[in-house]
């Protein structure tokens, strides 16, 4: 086995978190398909999983695993409602543009 | 930290690809790769349980559902286009918004405390060299007890966290009553309502996509 030292510097991960997590925004701000947009909230998830791992691991304390846990059990069930949406939104009308929905606009 | 280089640059460039695909296929793709990237830097963080659980949960069932939504949908479309340029639309609520989140954050490094005790660990007295601060433990991953082992984390997850935990199971049940009341057929009259209108020209399903 080999040992694991935290020899890189856990800003260099926050920093990485922090870079992914803007890429996200932009994808959810620039993209208007309604899918990319899910998958950029995804992105968005896993970066602030990734800066629950790195302090997690600088402070020896787990707090941070068991919320990485529970981030990735509420994506599962924000991704599996929102694609049911996309779904029944976007099957009658083969749209694709999310600011065409505008069937609550009063 | 040759490591570190390596998935951080793969990281970043799937990230990019997921946002910048033209086709959602190939962000789903993008998509897959930052994950097994991101179980990888797990791995370099010792939560080598939540690696596995990044692999499972992730790629192996929250991606499965958006390819299922993909060719549900059907790939090739007009689902993958960029669509109109909407920066000078939304530029000013985003620099809003951004800026007072960079606020939020940046208070929030400067005041991070080590919870688990010992000094602070906040960018302020960090950013000269945090890794100064950090315990010099070596951690053997596969020994009995381990930080970020299977049984430290479920003691923690059964015990200190039991309370979150059951939110959610909760959170869950939620998530699956939603599904099927928005997708479950729904009323008599909505699924009559949706016969009339056909959801795609039966001519079209055979079309291979291309």
């Amino acid at each position: 086995m080999i040992p694991l030292q935290m020899s890189v510097d856990p800003n260099l991960y926050v920093a990485l978190s922090a870079v992914m997590f803007f890429i996200g925004v932009l994808g959810v701000v620039l993209r208007r398909n309604p899918l990319i947009t899910l998958m950029s909230i995804e992105l968005m998830w896993n970066a602030a999983n990734l800066s629950f791992m790195a302090y997690s691991r600088a402070w020896l304390n787990n707090a941070g695993h068991i919320f990485t846990f529970l981030v990735i059990t509420v994506a599962a069930a924000e991704a599996a409602i929102g694609l049911a949406i996309v779904v029944i939104l976007f099957r009658p009308h083969q749209q694709s543009n999310v600011d065409d929905v505008v069937l609550l606009k009063g | 930290m040759l490591v570190f280089v390596i998935l951080a640059v793969a990281l970043i460039a799937s990230a990019i690809g997921v946002v910048s695909a033209k086709n959602p296929v190939h962000s789903v793709v993008a998509l897959l790769a930052n994950f097994a990237a991101l179980a990888v830097l797990y791995l370099t963080l010792s939560g080598e349980f939540l690696a596995m659980i990044q692999i499972i949960v992730y790629s192996g069932a929250i991606l499965i559902l958006f390819v299922f939504v993909i060719a549900l949908l059907g790939a090739g479309t007009s689902v993958g286009d960029l669509g109109p340029n909407r920066l000078g639309k939304v530029l000013t609520p985003t620099v809003i918004v951004g800026a007072l989140a960079l606020v939020v954050l940046g208070y929030a490094l400067l005041h991070a405390q080590n919870p688990s005790g010992g000094g602070m660990l906040g960018a302020a007295t960090v950013l000269p060299g945090l890794a100064n601060q950090i315990p010099a433990v070596t951690i053997t991953p596969g020994t009995e007890g381990a930080f970020g082992s299977i049984a430290d984390f479920g003691r923690a997850l059964f015990t200190t966290y039991l309370l979150p935990f059951e939110l959610t199971a909760f959170v869950l049940l939620i998530a699956v009553i939603g599904v099927v009341v928005l997708a479950g057929g729904g009323a008599p009259e909505r699924r009559k309502a949706a016969e009339r209108e056909p959801i795609a020209k039966p001519e079209r399903r055979m079309e291979p996509t291309r």
